[in-house]
């Protein structure tokens, strides 16, 4: 796959800047139950990540993953607290954030094209312009030749591909993954953490990758962070110290260095988790 | 698998011959099947229509209130090569067309447009939302009553009753596909930097597509109803009122003869909105049970 996109400087876009970093202080953020009750998601997270850092979020369900980066894409605002994106508070969209979810947020009445065009249209460039960027975005995914195609015409990793191609196709300064592997078949998750790896190493955006997979975590991230459950906040904090470009990530899961990290990480990780299942058994029953 | 009879086929020609016999085997049985669908249709048509006009001629059922198959053909060549009372069969199906596809345009627009405010505005969904029930619920064919005292014996309350009919079919549908749009799909856009507007053009109006067109096709029934209900309560013009005319002098069979007549204007117009589905909604996988029975 890796010979599709040999390694050539990324498509200069108008606007394209440099990663940001990412700076959450005290983080808050409390729901309105449709009750009257409030609900507490997150409380006092606080978290950096430096421009070009890949972070990793892992914890139990339902422990504020996911409102955690609603807070930092400005789809949402704190209670409490604040995020702060290339030293500017976030108040409103954050400017330079793509967003890739679990669920292939793809549109399926666009054709594969349109899909991956959407997000320079948006930003107001040239629709010829445009369709150049995006069929050239559509041969680095290696997906060159569907152009045409529509969503459900494609396969899931295909589908992947496309997303992934419609999130990096804007140069995003920070990349917001929601689990967007976590529906995949063991083997294509692993052709795409490998192809994600590739693309990331070429752009360099922050990420903020949230997963359940805690060998992908050590795989893809330079910092795991382990987050405890409702209300959700930090547990600790372990920085990933293997080489890069890490190569195959099915290769790299047999070094000894990862499995002592991903044992130190699984320990912290345990009692979360057997915890929040503690609970919902206990509610449940 | 696949090397394999490869390799037969190049060591000897009777593979090749079983796979075009296989071919023409699938082929003719396909077409059997066609075949025997359609013959199935006629005799159902010859055994309903038959056993009609069978019961009507022996006097087991009476043709006096229930119409006759022959007698109905004999009505529907005298609307087309007499006319009405009225003026010509044309002229009084032309009025009826344009009442029910005005008020069905009018109901369509209003419908959407309203339901997709509604739906992408929680708090006032939830303030209108109890009395648009409530209106739900009231008979509204009814309003052909008030319409003709208020806006007399023209085509504007047939129109406007057409419209009211279609407009509740075509808003639930349209309130109901704005709220059912992926909030993933919502959130992927605005990121990007979509305003409002980007984002109703982009997601909500497509995705609510589907629902709508949906509810096209029981709408049009609906506009045709309300047409042809406004027309029998008082009109000057229109296929209802050739069957109210009808229903006066006892004569069933000029009443069957316009069922007919809407029957295939309705048919016509379902193919249509059939062809405006087709082309809006190519994006969605082929349906499986469809391409079964095809």
């Amino acid at each position: 796959m890796n010979s599709n996109y040999p390694n050539r400087p990324p498509v200069a876009l108008k606007g394209a800047e440099v990663a940001a970093g990412i700076d959450i202080v005290g983080l808050t953020k409390r729901y309105l139950t449709p009750k009257g009750e409030t609900f507490t998601a997150i409380r006092d997270v606080t978290l950096r990540v430096e421009p070009g850092e890949f972070c990793a979020i892992v914890g139990p369900t339902g422990c504020g993953k996911s409102t955690t980066l609603a807070q930092v894409s400005g789809l949402e605002r704190p209670s409490t607290g604040s995020v702060r994106v290339h030293d500017q508070l976030v108040d409103g969209i954050t400017d330079g954030v793509s967003y890739m979810f679990q669920a292939d947020a793809l549109f399926p009445w666009k054709t594969v094209l349109g899909n991956v065009l959407i997000g320079p249209v948006l930003r107001g460039t040239p629709k010829k312009e445009a369709t150049l960027l995006a069929r050239d975005w559509l041969r680095r995914v290696g997906l060159a030749g569907f152009e045409d195609r529509y969503p459900h015409q494609l396969s899931g990793g295909m589908r992947k591909r496309v997303a992934m191609a419609a999130a990096l196709i804007n140069n995003p300064r920070i990349l917001l993954m929601d689990e967007p592997f976590g529906a995949l078949d063991v083997q294509t998750k692993a052709i795409m953490q490998n192809e994600l790896l590739a693309l990331w190493e070429e752009l360099r955006p922050s990420v903020l990758f949230i997963t359940h997979d805690l060998d992908e975590a050590v795989a893809l991230a330079d910092k795991v962070v382990i987050m405890t459950s409702s209300p959700g906040t930090i547990k600790d904090v372990f920085e990933i110290d293997l080489p890069r470009p890490r190569g195959d990530v099915q290769k790299i899961r047999h070094e000894e260095r990862f499995l002592e990290l991903q044992g130190q990480i699984w320990e912290s990780l345990k009692d979360e988790v057997t915890r929040a299942y503690a609970r919902t058994s206990g509610a449940a029953a | 698998m696949t090397t394999l009879t490869h390799s037969e086929t190049r060591k000897s020609e009777q593979p090749v011959e079983t796979e075009t016999a296989i071919k023409n085997l699938g082929r003719t049985k396909a077409r059997r099947r066609n075949a025997s669908i359609w013959i199935g249709r006629a005799v159902l048509a010859v055994v309903v229509v038959g056993g009609w006009q069978w019961f009507t001629t022996v006097g087991w059922v009476d043709k006096f209130f229930f119409g006759q198959p022959s007698q109905i053909w004999d009505a529907l060549i005298k609307l087309f090569t007499e006319g009405t009372a009225f003026g010509s069969i044309w002229e009084n199906l032309w009025v009826t067309a344009q009442e029910a596809f005005l008020g069905f345009f009018l109901g369509t627009f209003v419908g959407v447009v309203l339901g997709i405010l509604l739906g992408s505005n929680r708090y006032l969904s939830e303030v209108v939302g109890p009395y648009i029930r409530i209106v739900n619920s009231i008979p509204r064919i009814v309003l052909g009553s008030i319409f003709i005292v208020a806006f007399g014996l023209g085509t504007f309350p047939k129109i406007l009753l057409a419209a009211v009919l279609v407009f509740f079919v075509v808003f639930f549908n349209a309130f109901q596909g704005v709220r059912e749009v992926d909030q993933n799909l919502v959130a992927n856009v605005r990121v990007l930097g979509a305003s409002p507007f980007q984002v109703a053009m982009n997601v909500t109006i497509p995705s609510a597509m589907t629902w709508i067109i949906a509810s096209l096709h029981t709408a049009f029934g609906f506009a045709i109803i309300g047409a042809l209900v406004a027309e029998v309560l008082g009109a000057q013009k229109g296929i209802g009122l050739i069957i109210s005319q009808a229903q006066g002098t006892f004569d069933p069979d000029t009443v069957f003869a316009c069922m007919v007549i809407i029957a295939v204007v309705t048919l016509a117009a379902e193919y249509l909105i059939g062809l405006l589905e087709h082309r809006l909604l190519k994006w969605r996988p082929p349906n499986r049970s469809e391409a079964q029975t095809i």
